[in-house]
């Protein structure tokens, strides 16, 4: 889990987002939290895509607009390449957001319908002042474009021109603009249709080789999930439950919860799902305002002992890069 | 198809009036459906897999939709030549829809109860309190927590998952030769999508209702469907059991879309294999066969001629000209 410094791109430890709950028509008043993400630690390597999965609830998403500092942190600290930004002001975050960037689930609400093409992936360059002239200008916007595989020549046409997947290419553009060293992808292929998602899903792991970028990759698609990430940590209310590398993570899941999500994933071939046995768990994510005491996934799962019910289990390392929270080991 | 003929659906045509022209969703769709058999019906945005499921219980908003022809023989008649009132003694009573949002099926404004009882009262001549009675054991049926005490609830007091096994407890409250499900556990999350889903089809299985089901996910159609219907442009690309369909695709549309996807049982970390091009724009289909502009395997005759959907094996059609090159 730990990785060394110059190594590292990214670095937290037990984040917390806390969202207050209000009541009252005209004093309004803190009733409550909503606990979305609720001490949160890892590490991301240079180069390395993480993978965050987890069904609705489970704060994968919270926890990438917080890293990016894009919504208040409760406590803990986020360190990008070395320097911590848990306490940063707006203007000392300026030069660090070039450095990370975002790439959104919906490529429809995502790019102003407003504005060509050009001004979209070309705006983050005129905000940060990196265009010397209209020509500079011109020609940074084609090369991007390239990059995602769009021709030149649709700089000058309106996001409405374009289809899901080309859209999807207009967004990592933009993301690209200021070469960011980590971008943060929220759901990316999740509204596309299944024969486009391929095509992006191989840009993202083209413009890693060719650029070097890391990447936190959020999804709920396992199967997506398991191919573009190299490690893959598992989220359930608030908390990771199990990190692991890839190829581990679904040759043994550890945490029962991992082994639920990955046996509630069908597998393309009729052949296959006959012979597999299906092990679904009952109920549903409890309310991230009143988790359950001690393991948060005690309610719902098949091993559950008595321990399980007071004592929450922490994350700890198993072997070799990989940790687990789960009373069962340990 | 084995069993008994129930849904006979033929030269099926659906048209819509838009801005850009009338654009034909549905173009010459034809399948037949047995009794108890699940077929889904596979294909993406715009392939005509909704607007297929919506003219079969003539729910397509005219204007500006269309049926403009075709036949949907179902226990004998054509539903296409029903009256209104006719047609709505066979809606919610012989044939059942869920939607993919169970949110703006529910009327919000009524206890689940309610709504679960209204199709018992209204097509099974039911007194009131036996029809929500029924609608308690539906509930129970559809393992919701707490049933009985839930008829009282509203819809906005349940969670997704409740709200999708209420309609799966409004849809079997008739005993319902078919079941339509558009998309059913596409909003909900993964492990409550599975439990919907072995829901649904064990229901439908204890009842000997016949499912249609319509995704996007071919995972879902691997563990679920008895015989798949791939669609494309509005239009049947390739049909067949679903065992065959997976280990011997004929159009290259299929083999296009199983090589596309990661699956979790294969090595990870290599290259998929998608499929170039965009999606089809329906108002500008090619005059020949649909999804050749993305095909590899397309000639000068796929650009003029349409292909015609010809069997290719036991019970397995294709639509497509080089059919017989393709599959190992």
């Amino acid at each position: 889990m730990t990785a060394s410094a110059p190594d590292r791109v990214l670095s937290v430890r037990d984040l917390k987002v806390h969202f207050p709950v209000l009541a009252g028509a005209v004093l309004r008043r803190q009733v409550g939290s909503v606990r979305a993400v609720d001490g949160v630690s890892f590490d991301v390597r240079r180069g390395e895509t993480l993978g965050l999965v987890g069904e609705s609830g489970c704060g994968k998403s919270t926890t990438g607009l917080a890293v990016l500092r894009m919504l208040d942190i409760t406590s803990g600290r986020v360190e990008f390449e070395g320097e911590d930004i848990t306490g940063l002001d707006r203007a000392a975050m300026r030069p660090i957001r070039r450095r990370m960037q975002m790439v959104y689930q919906d490529p429809f609400g995502s790019l102003n319908p407003r504005m060509k093409v050009a001004e979209i992936v070309g705006e983050p360059l005129e905000v940060h002042g990196l265009a010397a002239d209209r020509a500079a200008f011109r020609e940074r916007v084609a090369a991007l474009l390239d990059m995602v595989g769009l021709l030149p020549d649709m700089a000058d046409r309106y996001p409405h021109e374009f289809s899901g997947g080309q859209r999807q290419r207009i967004g990592i553009a933009r993301a690209l603009a200021l070469e960011p060293s980590l971008i943060v992808c929220d759901e990316p292929v999740s509204a596309l249709d299944v024969s486009i998602q391929a095509q992006v899903v191989n840009l993202f792991q083209e413009l890693q080789e060719r650029l070097g970028l890391t990447y936190i990759f959020i999804a709920h698609d396992l199967a997506v999930v398991r191919h573009i990430s190299h490690r893959i940590a598992v989220m359930y209310l608030g908390r990771i439950v199990e990190i692991a590398p890839r190829g581990e993570l679904y040759a043994r899941p550890l945490h029962p919860y991992t082994q639920a999500l990955l046996a509630a994933i069908p597998i393309p071939d009729p052949a296959i799902e006959a012979g597999r046995p299906q092990q679904i768990i009952s109920g549903e994510v409890p309310s991230a305002m009143r988790p359950p005491p001690g393991c948060r996934f005690h309610t719902r799962c098949p091993h559950a002992m008595d321990r399980c019910k007071t004592e929450d289990p922490p994350l700890k390392e198993i072997d070799g890069g990989r940790a687990v929270a789960c009373h069962l080991y340990g | 198809m084995t069993g008994a003929r129930l849904l006979s659906v033929k030269g099926l045509s659906t048209e819509f009036r838009t801005d850009r022209g009338t654009v034909r969703a549905v173009d010459d769709v034809s399948f037949d459906l047995a009794a108890g058999e699940t077929l889904a019906i596979v294909g993406e945005s715009g392939s005509g897999k909704s607007v297929t499921a919506l003219s079969v219980l003539r729910l397509i908003p005219t204007p500006p939709g269309r049926i403009s022809s075709g036949e949907v023989l179902f226990e004998g008649r054509d539903l296409l030549k029903l009256d209104e009132r006719e047609i709505r003694a066979i809606r919610g009573n012989r044939i059942a829809m869920i939607f993919q949002e169970p949110m703006s099926s529910l009327n919000p404004s009524l206890t689940v109860g309610l709504q679960i009882a209204e199709p018992v009262q209204l097509h099974r001549k039911a007194p009131w309190a036996a029809a929500l009675d029924k609608a308690g054991e539906l509930l129970e049926r559809v393992r919701l927590p707490d049933a009985r005490s839930r008829l009282s609830s509203y819809p906005h007091q349940f969670s997704g998952g409740m709200r999708q096994r209420a309609m799966i407890a409004m849809a079997l409250a008739c005993q319902p030769q078919l079941i339509i499900a558009d998309e059913p556990t596409t909003a909900l999350d993964v492990t409550v999508q599975a439990q919907i889903l072995a829901l649904l089809k064990e229901l439908t299985r204890a009842a000997n209702s016949a499912l249609i089901l319509i995704t996007h996910d071919l995972g879902v159609v691997a563990r679920y469907a008895d015989r798949v219907c791939v669609m494309y442009g509005g239009r049947v690309a390739e049909m067949g059991p679903a065992r065959e369909i997976y280990a011997h695709p004929r159009h290259p549309y299929t083999i296009g879309l199983m090589a596309s996807v990661p699956r979790l049982d294969q090595e990870a970390g290599s290259r998929l294999v998608p499929i170039e091009g965009q999606p089809p724009d329906l108002s500008r289909l090619p005059p020949g066969c649909a999804f050749q502009p993305r095909c590899r395997f397309a000639t000068e005759r796929c650009r003029v001629e349409r292909p015609p959907l010809v069997s290719t094996g036991p019970d397995h059609l294709s639509a497509c000209h080089h059919h017989d090159r393709l599959g190992a």
